[in-house]
């Protein structure tokens, strides 16, 4: 099932139009990097999953173990926890186009 | 400054064999330090090992960040080695974080920072209460970011960070083609690089550790050799050439009677250094191996250093002599150890046999033949690895007997060792064999005994299968006589010696015989002698009478004659 969802996202998607984009961002306190790259994320969702996505913000700097956890080196990093698999971008997510690959939005994106 | 300087002065044991000799003390304390080298030199166990002390014996607990290898194949990489990190990590002494990095797995848009990672970090150290921490291999985040920029100024923020939270800190990094590392970051850890490699030469890998940099600290910038035994690394400095071992007074027998006569009737001094050198088949390793009967039957430990033959073929051999070393062997007094010379370079080698002194606490040591422990490495090397060796042993007090084979013209006589440690030598026997008539006879001389009374005499060394003897050799002529031509010589000598008591004899008995012809003859004329005397004595009688009578008749015819007187 899984490999049938990776491969044909945009059918999965238009079939489960109701699923939910479970979004973790993990930043270290409200640094300037974290607040562009919350901002940017809050875009693109708006913009291409409008209500079907949920953004966690996770403060490392209040739960570090987390980032052993959840192995994040990185900060910011986001995390797409659902769909799976689970794909991990980095950075301010400044780049847009980059991070709907990395999303894997863009092929959903083009056939609307 | 000051705290600067104070950190500088105070030093982290790493508990490394050795190398807290060759750092004075340690890495820097509470400072990061550099491990550099090729794939497989031995960084991560160098790495573990300096946690694994650190947790175990100097009461620091460490963490562990590994960027290459998962945490369960790190325990079982280096469990081989007794460490048991199951239970070290059980016991909150070590934590191991796996920081893992996979470029395909990761989109990178646009800024980040690796504040994560020093959150990671920082969590570690105060669950813990780390004092030690090990990055292994940092640079592999050179491979999983893009953005090299970045890791560069982040790690170099990393590295700053560990100062500030005042953990000693190792980081490994591969070596480069011209640089120290890959990345460089020999640029950021200024206070201490340490550089491991590994070699071949003459077909001989050596691991070498080298302490490139130890900024405000006195260390040893010498290439040392470092082996990964059974109980991790360890590291051989280079001892001290210091003069001034103890020197004992006490003298050991050589295990032949008549060779301790050579020396004044005691043999060796004790802690002594003794060359026995000569031409092959000379005898030197019975010679070598009376020694250490010798010390086994006083109740010491024998190291015998083979470097030429197995020990079972040398005691297969000594056997043939009447001579049994087994029982030795069994009661653990007497140790072969077999040394193949094409194994190990000198350093190596040097090692092995500190390891194996340390280990088997001997009060002798024998290496048979030395010249086969020298065959790679330079004339100035050898010199200083034997000048090294029998210093590290003169300090331990332990006596030792090396045996050298003399190359060259069998019937030249050189007295002299191509590596010219015979000077490092107190006592130096030379065996030489002898060839005439036919024959190879073996001679037996002291060459040199330092501070004692020993023999000039040149003596016949004869091997039976009942053992060795000494026998004096025949010096006369002009020349040495040995073998069947010293036993004709004595027959002959016995011959003439024969042959004069029987002249004597001979002279004696005809002297007798005259005497007693003569006496014959004295007690002849002695007779006559008396016949004469006896003669006279009558002649005389008679002629008193005669007168005696002519006196009677006289005063007869006087009175006669005058009727009336």
């Amino acid at each position: 099932m899984t490999d049938h969802v990776t491969d044909n996202l945009s059918q999965v998607t238009n079939t489960k139009g109701s699923e939910i984009w479970q979004m973790r961002l993990y930043v270290a306190g409200q640094t300037p990097k974290s607040l562009v790259a919350f901002s940017n994320l809050k875009k693109i969702c708006e913009e291409y999953l409008h209500g079907q996505y949920t953004i966690e913000i996770i403060d490392l700097s209040q739960q570090p173990h987390l980032a052993i956890e959840d192995s994040i080196v990185a900060l910011p990093t986001l995390v797409r926890k659902l769909p799976e698999p689970i794909k991990k971008i980095i950075g301010d997510l400044s780049n847009t186009e980059k991070v709907l690959v990395g999303l894997q939005i863009l092929r959903l994106v083009d056939e609307q | 400054m000051d705290k600067i300087q104070e950190l500088q002065l105070s030093k982290c044991p790493t508990g490394i064999q050795g190398l807290d000799e060759i750092t004075d003390g340690g890495l820097p304390q509470g400072r990061p330090t550099l491990i550099c080298g090729s794939a497989g030199c031995g960084k991560t166990l160098f790495g573990v090992e300096f946690l694994v002390r650190g947790a175990t014996r100097y009461g620091e607990p460490g963490v562990l960040v590994t960027f290459e290898e998962t945490a369960s194949e790190i325990i079982q990489n280096v469990a081989s080695l007794g460490w048991n990190l199951n239970q070290l990590m059980a016991d909150g002494k070590i934590l191991i974080d796996h920081v893992y990095i996979e470029p395909s797995e990761i989109e990178e848009t646009g800024e980040y920072d690796l504040e994560a990672l020093f959150l990671r970090l920082g969590y570690a150290i105060k669950k813990i209460g780390a004092k030690r921490v090990l990055l292994d291999t940092i640079e592999v985040l050179f491979s999983g970011l893009a953005n090299a920029n970045i890791v560069r100024a982040e790690i170099r923020r990393l590295f700053h960070w560990l100062k500030d939270e005042g953990v000693t800190a190792v980081i490994t990094g591969e070596r480069g083609d011209n640089t120290l590392t890959r990345q460089g970051l020999e640029e950021y850890v200024s206070d201490c690089v340490i550089k491991l490699d590994q070699r071949t030469f003459e077909d001989i890998a050596t691991r070498t550790l080298q302490v490139v940099k130890y900024r405000g600290s006195r260390h040893s910038n010498n290439e040392y050799p470092f082996l990964i035994e059974e109980t991790g690394i360890s590291v051989l400095p280079v001892t001290s050439l210091k003069l001034d071992h103890v020197v004992s007074n006490e003298r050991i027998s050589t295990g032949i009677a008549q060779l301790d006569e050579m020396f004044g009737g005691q043999g060796y001094y004790r802690g002594s250094s003794i060359l026995v050198t000569g031409r092959a088949g000379t005898g030197k390793t019975t010679l070598a191996a009376y020694f250490s009967q010798a010390t086994c039957l006083r109740g010491e430990r024998c190291l015998y250093l083979a470097t030429e033959e197995s020990p079972q073929q040398i005691l297969r051999n000594l056997n043939s002599i009447g001579m049994d070393l087994a029982p030795y062997v069994e009661q653990g007094l007497l140790q072969f150890d077999a040394v193949r010379p094409t194994n190990y370079n000198l350093e190596m080698r040097l090692f092995k046999i500190h390891r194996w002194v340390q280990e088997f606490q001997p009060s002798t040591v024998i290496i048979d033949p030395m010249s086969n422990l020298i065959l790679t490495g330079s004339l100035m090397q050898t010199k200083n690895f034997f000048m090294r060796l029998i210093d590290y042993l003169k300090s331990k007090q332990i006596t030792v007997l090396m045996t050298n084979l003399t190359a060259g013209d069998a019937d030249h006589d050189h007295e002299q060792t191509e590596v010219g440690v015979s000077s490092l030598m107190d006592t130096w026997l030379e065996l030489q064999t002898l060839k005439v008539n036919g024959e190879r006879n073996r001679i037996i001389y002291a060459l040199k005994s330092r501070g004692m009374m020993h023999s000039n005499q040149v003596r016949e060394f004869i091997v039976t299968n009942e053992g060795v003897k000494l026998v004096e050799v025949y010096l006369g002529g002009g020349k040495v006589l040995t073998g069947t031509e010293r036993i004709n010589q004595e027959l002959n000598e016995q011959y003439a010696a024969k042959k004069r008591r029987q002249n004597f004899e001979q002279k004696k008995r005809e002297y007798e015989q005259e005497k007693k012809r003569v006496q014959a003859q004295i007690n002849d004329l002695q007779m006559q002698l008396l016949n004469r005397e006896a003669e006279l004595n009558l002649l005389i009688e008679e002629e008193q009478e005669e007168e005696k009578a002519l006196l009677q008749n006289r005063t007869f015819m006087a009175r006669l004659r005058h009727l009336n007187p």
